[in-house]
């Protein structure tokens, strides 16, 4: 008999009943970004963290600021300045230990440096010698990353990766709000709450995708708030506190270490300078708005906070100053030399082992640079 | 290379096998795609990979395959030697962002200090009544892209030699597994498996004099069946496998043209744009006065891949071939 024949007889069982796989709750971001500074919870800061967040930062400032000229000079193709989010650049490399992995995007320089990679290298990308300067392996930062949201996945499948290794390794990942409008940061929060990898994922929220504001970015309540969906918890916190923008990744990077999954932190900051030196940022903003997160300056919070605490002097105030003029110094002294460049490295290391074809290629650049010799009379950088 | 042939086996056997055999040899090497582990993939290449090594060894990802790719990415960066599958050739287009912007470059931005050993399985081709986007011959794209490797089997022995020799590359692979081969069974000798030629080589899988097919992957079986055919119309054709499309095997390849004077390339990705246009550029550049006759191209019509129920009008068949081949006797048309 059909279940059509049946017709009056036929009672139909009910679906099986729906259980939601977790409560949401904890998941959710606090309504209000997070803060240390002109709080009580500042009290129970580490005095020395906190100074030396301040050294870094007032580095940080200095070093966009020294970038910014070169650019100018035209010693930098381009630079992407974050001043006023410094306080990010230098809690994220200030919360990892060292075995831990940075996954930067092309903003992130102040991080790279933080983490001890030399401040010629990390510009190699943005001068136009090379597309990489340093070696990830030895600082354990990956390349900058140009397209967006791309170097998500890597971070989680590096956490992956080490955990199966049994290493108690954590990757952080930087990206922007408008990076989080791309696919693979999707794939990415997604694949790290499935395999539970120990990643935690900084967005800074600096108002812009170079001119599009966060309004014609997102519609949801916070970019802290997208963590729901994956399974993790997200974090909201105010970008421009050192103190608590390294409280909040310390805690994430140690939950992650424990086992205990990835974290999506939405640090909330404003990129005072324009997207590039190619941007005009009074097309899209007024100064109103830029004078006003003036007002809010990482350094001048933190400075405030130590010196009402009496944790900092005019002359330790001074000294961070004169260590930050010394790295603008030497900064701007090796970035004004020409690098020495080999037309011939080209060649080297598309592949492991060069093919018959690229021999070709490079024979021909080799018989090119040797009319250029002999026609100028001059060595053009050392043909090999 | 002599093969002594022991045993027969389907193509998507060996595939397995080599997996098999990569893991059990290196402890790195992870394979991870889209229901490889219980179903042990769509064409059952994975098949008992996960029972045998554990879900962490052979992983079922998210339906993701710009995470596949881009995990994996993460993965080769601490040391291990991912083999993703993309299921089918069209499904592999959302990875393309991290194929051709990472996974091709980290060794050259990083100036060598951070190869990624990755292989890419790519099912690819039709001829087997697929729908639309699971047929796509998309090899040109690939060989387009500097730093990746692109290789292709035609044959039992290559599918188990060519994906132990990607796996075992310090470079990223894009392994193109042509599906409409997967249950073509050829005898091969498991005791030798690995006894094939190297990555960048072509092989004459049939000499001939009169002139030159130059094929690879699902075109391979339809070359040899029409030089066959050719025969009977007095024509000895030689029949050239390429296998490995990145690195190009120049040399194999001219050597062949040269003898016979006359090329025809085949496959069944578009003629317009197509690998075909490249390979016969680089013979008329090498070969020129060796030449009797233009280099042809029988390849897919430059259309989106057709539905299935008209695929074998696009589909370089044996008499498109014998066409071409006619063509040939360039002197009498002139």
């Amino acid at each position: 008999m059909t279940v059509m024949e049946q017709r009056g007889a036929y009672r139909p069982s009910p679906p099986p009943a729906w259980q939601p796989r977790m409560d949401p709750a904890p998941l959710l971001p606090d309504a209000e970004p997070y803060r240390v500074l002109g709080t009580e919870a500042a009290a129970k800061a580490d005095p020395d963290l906190l100074r030396r967040l301040y050294t870094q930062l007032v580095r940080g400032r200095r070093y966009n600021t020294q970038a910014t000229a070169l650019t100018k000079q035209g010693r930098l193709a381009v630079y992407p300045s974050s001043t006023g989010q410094e306080a990010c650049e230098v809690a994220a490399a200030l919360a990892l230990e060292e075995r831990d992995w940075l996954f930067p995007s092309y903003r992130d320089t102040l991080a790279v440096v933080a983490r001890g990679v030399d401040p010629v290298e990390a510009l190699t990308l943005l001068r136009g010698d090379w597309h990489n300067g340093y070696d990830p392996r030895t600082h354990r930062v990956a390349p900058l990353s140009t397209p967006l949201a791309t170097q998500l996945p890597h971070a989680v499948g590096l956490a992956h990766a080490a955990r199966l290794k049994g290493d108690d390794v954590v990757a952080l990942a930087l990206v922007g709000d408008g990076g989080t409008s791309e696919g693979d940061f999707h794939e990415a929060l997604n694949f790290a709450a499935v395999w539970q990898a120990p990643v935690v994922f900084l967005v800074q929220n600096n108002g812009f995708a170079i001119s599009v504001p966060l309004a014609k970015q997102t519609a949801a309540p916070s970019l802290a708030h997208k963590a729901v969906g994956y399974g993790m918890p997200g974090r909201l916190v105010d970008g421009n506190d050192a103190a608590a923008v390294h409280e909040v990744l310390a805690d994430a990077v140690r939950h992650a270490r424990a086992g205990g999954g990835p974290t999506l932190v939405e640090a909330v900051t404003y990129r005072i300078d324009a997207h590039t030196n190619a941007d005009d940022a009074t097309r899209y903003r007024g100064d109103a708005e830029v004078e006003a997160w003036r007002a809010h300056d990482p350094i001048e919070l933190l400075e405030a906070e130590l010196t009402a605490r009496g944790l900092l002097d005019h002359a330790a105030i001074e000294a961070a100053r004169q260590d930050a003029e010394e790295m603008a110094a030497d900064l701007r002294d090796r970035m004004n030399r020409d690098p020495e460049l080999d037309p011939m490295a080209l060649f080297d290391h598309v592949y492991a082992e060069t093919t018959a074809q690229l021999r070709e290629q490079r024979a021909l650049l080799r018989a090119e640079l040797e009319a250029e010799q002999e026609q100028h009379g001059e060595p053009e950088g050392g043909v090999r | 290379m002599t093969t002594v042939a022991v045993k027969p086996a389907t193509m998507a056997q060996a595939l397995t096998r080599a997996l098999r055999d990569a893991m059990a040899a290196d402890p790195a090497v992870h394979v991870m795609g889209e229901d490889v582990g219980a179903l042990g993939g769509v064409f059952r290449v994975t098949d008992g990979l996960t029972k045998e090594f554990g879900e962490d060894r052979c992983t079922d990802t998210p339906l993701a395959e710009a995470g596949i790719l881009g995990t994996a990415v993460g993965m080769a960066m601490y040391g291990l030697r991912p083999v993703v599958e993309m299921q089918f050739d069209a499904f592999a287009y959302p990875a393309f962002e991290q194929l051709i912007s990472h996974v091709s470059r980290m060794r050259n931005r990083t100036r060598g200090r951070m190869p990624l050993p990755i292989t890419v399985r790519v099912p690819y081709g039709g001829g087997i009544g697929g729908v639309e986007h699971h047929s796509d011959s998309s090899e040109a794209y690939y060989l387009a892209t500097p730093g990746l490797h692109v290789v292709t089997p035609a044959t039992v022995a290559d599918a188990y030699g060519l994906l132990r020799q990607a796996i075992a590359s310090d470079d990223p692979v894009v392994f193109l597994e042509p599906k409409r081969l997967y249950w073509s069974k050829d005898t091969w000798n498991p005791e030798h498996p690995t006894d094939v030629e190297p990555i960048g080589r072509a092989v004459v899988r049939r000499p001939g004099r009169s002139a030159t097919l130059i094929t690879y992957g699902p075109s391979l079986p339809v070359c040899l069946e029409a030089a066959e055919a050719a025969q009977a119309e007095g024509w000895d054709l030689e029949v050239v496998d390429l296998r490995s499309l990145v690195p190009f095997d120049d040399e194999t390849v001219c050597a062949a043209v040269r003898r016979t004077g006359r090329a025809v390339v085949v496959h069944e990705s578009t003629g317009f744009g197509g690998p075909g246009g490249e390979i016969a550029a680089r013979i008329t550049e090498r070969c020129f006065h060796h030449l009797e006759a233009p280099v042809l191209r029988v390849a897919g019509f430059d259309i989106p891949y057709p539905p299935p129920m008209l695929e074998r009008h696009h589909l370089p068949g044996v008499d498109r071939i014998l066409d071409a081949v006619a063509r040939l006797q360039w002197e009498a048309e002139g």
